[in-house]
Parts: structure tokens; C-alpha cells; sequence
């Protein structure tokens, strides 16, 4: 043992080590994406909560107040952020769920962990076609 | 030399998370408004789905119905509180040092203040004002 000790600077041609695992070294896992997606997602609801709250003080404060922020919504880019705050809810709501599972204790195994991860994408953009196949089918109708 | 014959151990005891203190507290509250956050999502989407294309009498008309406007107001409190907590976690573990307590200062002003715009906003839909 004692020649093969290493010794601070001893072999330079070796990269430095990284000093813990970071996001940067890992082949990326459906769990960890989620991992990350759940807290982006949450930062995205709590500024999402803003189109909601526009569009409650509107309504309280009158007709044209009401009017502009329902045209805002209803243009293309308004329904492209109500489609996207929409999915953004539904995973974080999902991903909440997931996480009770694993707050009991239970669902750690590797393929439980990532048939919930998957279950959690699919789940997500399925609630979230099925909402707005029925709110553009009622926006039809009226 | 500190001029004490406490030892470490009897300095902490009784400070830890798990006797009631902010950490208990926050983990159980994230928990639970988590979970009435899924009931008011639930209220969320059926709201949507009312008012697409509606008007501002129909708004108004939907709030009258009490139970609507009680859900709504559930829904404000459950949401605010937890949008506290999670961005709370955020700031506590990216801020940098100098900018870390003024993000919870705002964090808080601002959740605080969107939960009382919206509860005044449902209460004055609520009375069809």
C-alpha cells in the first residue's frame, strides 16, 4: 500500500473529481426529470396563479376591465399559456400525489419508481387533453 | 474557552424539528394543503369548464351560488398558502445570501396580498356587486 498512496497534485493528467454528484454527471432519469420538473412546474403555478387572479379582480372591478382580460385569454397566446398552466398544474398535482405514495414509505423499488414517474408524464398531458377537448367543445357550443 | 458546563447535547435538545418546531410545521402544512389543493384543482377545472366564453354577469351569476363562492374562497386560501411555502423552499435553497431574507420578505407580501385581492374579489362577485 504505501507506494500506491495518492498524494494532492500527484497525477496531473487526471481531471479533477467532482467533489459530490451533480445534475451535470448523471445520465438523466425519468425520476430525477420529474424530480426537477416538479419544482419547475411549481414556480410556473405560482405565477400562473397571476392569469387567475387578473382574471378574478377584473371580473370584481367591471365590465371592461372583465372584457380586456377575457380577450387577453382568449387570443392565441393566451390560450397557449392557459394550455401550458394547465399541464403545469395537472403534473405538479400528480407529481404531489406520487410523492404521498412515497411519503407512506411504499412505491421505492426501481421499476415502481419509474412506472409512477411515467404514469405522472402521461397522466399529466392525458388530464390535460381531456380538459380542454371539453372546455374547446363548450366553447363551441356557446 | 465558552464559560459553561452545558454540553452541546443539553444546549440542542428540545430545538429540533421534531419537537414542534418550524420544520415539523412547514413539511405538515406543505402536506396538507397539498392535499386540498387536489380538491380545489378540482374546483378550478370545474369553474373553467362553466365559464368558458362566459360574461361578467355570468361570473357573477356563478359566484352567487354560495357554495361556489365558499370553494372559491377555499380554493384561494389552499392555494396562496401553499404557492407560500413551496417558493419559501426556493429561496431558502437558491437565493444568494444577501438577496435570501428579502425573497421571503416579498414571497410573503406577495402570496398575502394575491389570497386578500381574491377573497375581496369573490366576496363582491359573491354579492353580485
Amino acid at each position: 500500500m504505501a507506494e500506491a498512496k495518492p498524494t494532492a497534485g500527484a497525477r496531473p493528467s487526471m481531471a479533477p473529481k467532482p467533489m459530490s454528484p451533480h445534475l451535470s454527471i448523471f445520465r438523466p432519469y425519468v425520476n430525477m426529470v420529474l424530480s426537477i420538473m416538479h419544482r419547475i412546474t411549481g414556480v410556473v403555478n405560482y405565477w400562473g396563479s397571476l392569469l387567475l387572479t387578473a382574471w378574478l379582480i377584473s371580473a370584481a372591478m367591471g365590465e371592461q376591465p372583465f372584457n380586456a382580460v377575457s380577450a387577453f385569454i382568449g387570443s392565441p397566446l393566451g390560450l397557449i399559456i392557459l394550455v401550458g398552466f394547465t399541464w403545469s398544474v395537472m403534473h405538479h398535482m400528480l407529481g404531489g400525489i406520487r410523492h404521498f405514495i412515497w411519503d407512506t414509505g411504499h412505491g421505492f423499488s426501481l421499476p415502481t419508481v419509474r412506472a409512477l414517474s411515467w404514469a405522472t408524464l402521461f397522466g399529466s398531458v392525458t388530464l390535460t387533453g381531456m380538459i380542454w377537448f371539453a372546455a374547446l367543445s363548450l366553447w363551441g357550443n356557446r | 474557552m465558552p464559560k459553561t458546563y452545558r454540553t452541546d447535547l443539553k444546549k440542542v435538545r428540545g430545538l429540533g424539528s421534531a419537537m414542534g418546531g418550524p420544520g415539523t410545521d412547514h413539511f405538515w402544512m406543505q402536506r396538507l394543503t397539498a392535499v386540498s389543493n387536489i380538491f380545489a384543482a378540482g374546483f378550478l377545472v370545474y369553474a373553467g369548464l362553466m365559464l368558458v366564453g362566459a360574461s361578467r354577469t355570468g361570473v357573477q351569476l356563478f359566484f352567487s351560488n354560495p357554495l361556489h363562492a365558499v370553494l372559491g374562497l377555499l380554493l384561494i386560501i389552499s392555494v396562496t398558502f401553499h404557492m407560500k411555502l413551496g417558493m419559501q423552499v426556493i429561496a431558502e435553497e437558491y437565493a444568494p445570501h444577501w438577496l435570501k431574507v428579502p425573497c421571503l420578505f416579498l414571497n410573503s407580501f406577495w402570496t398575502f396580498s394575491v389570497a386578500v385581492a381574491c377573497t375581496l374579489a369573490i366576496i363582491k362577485l359573491y354579492l353580485g356587486m
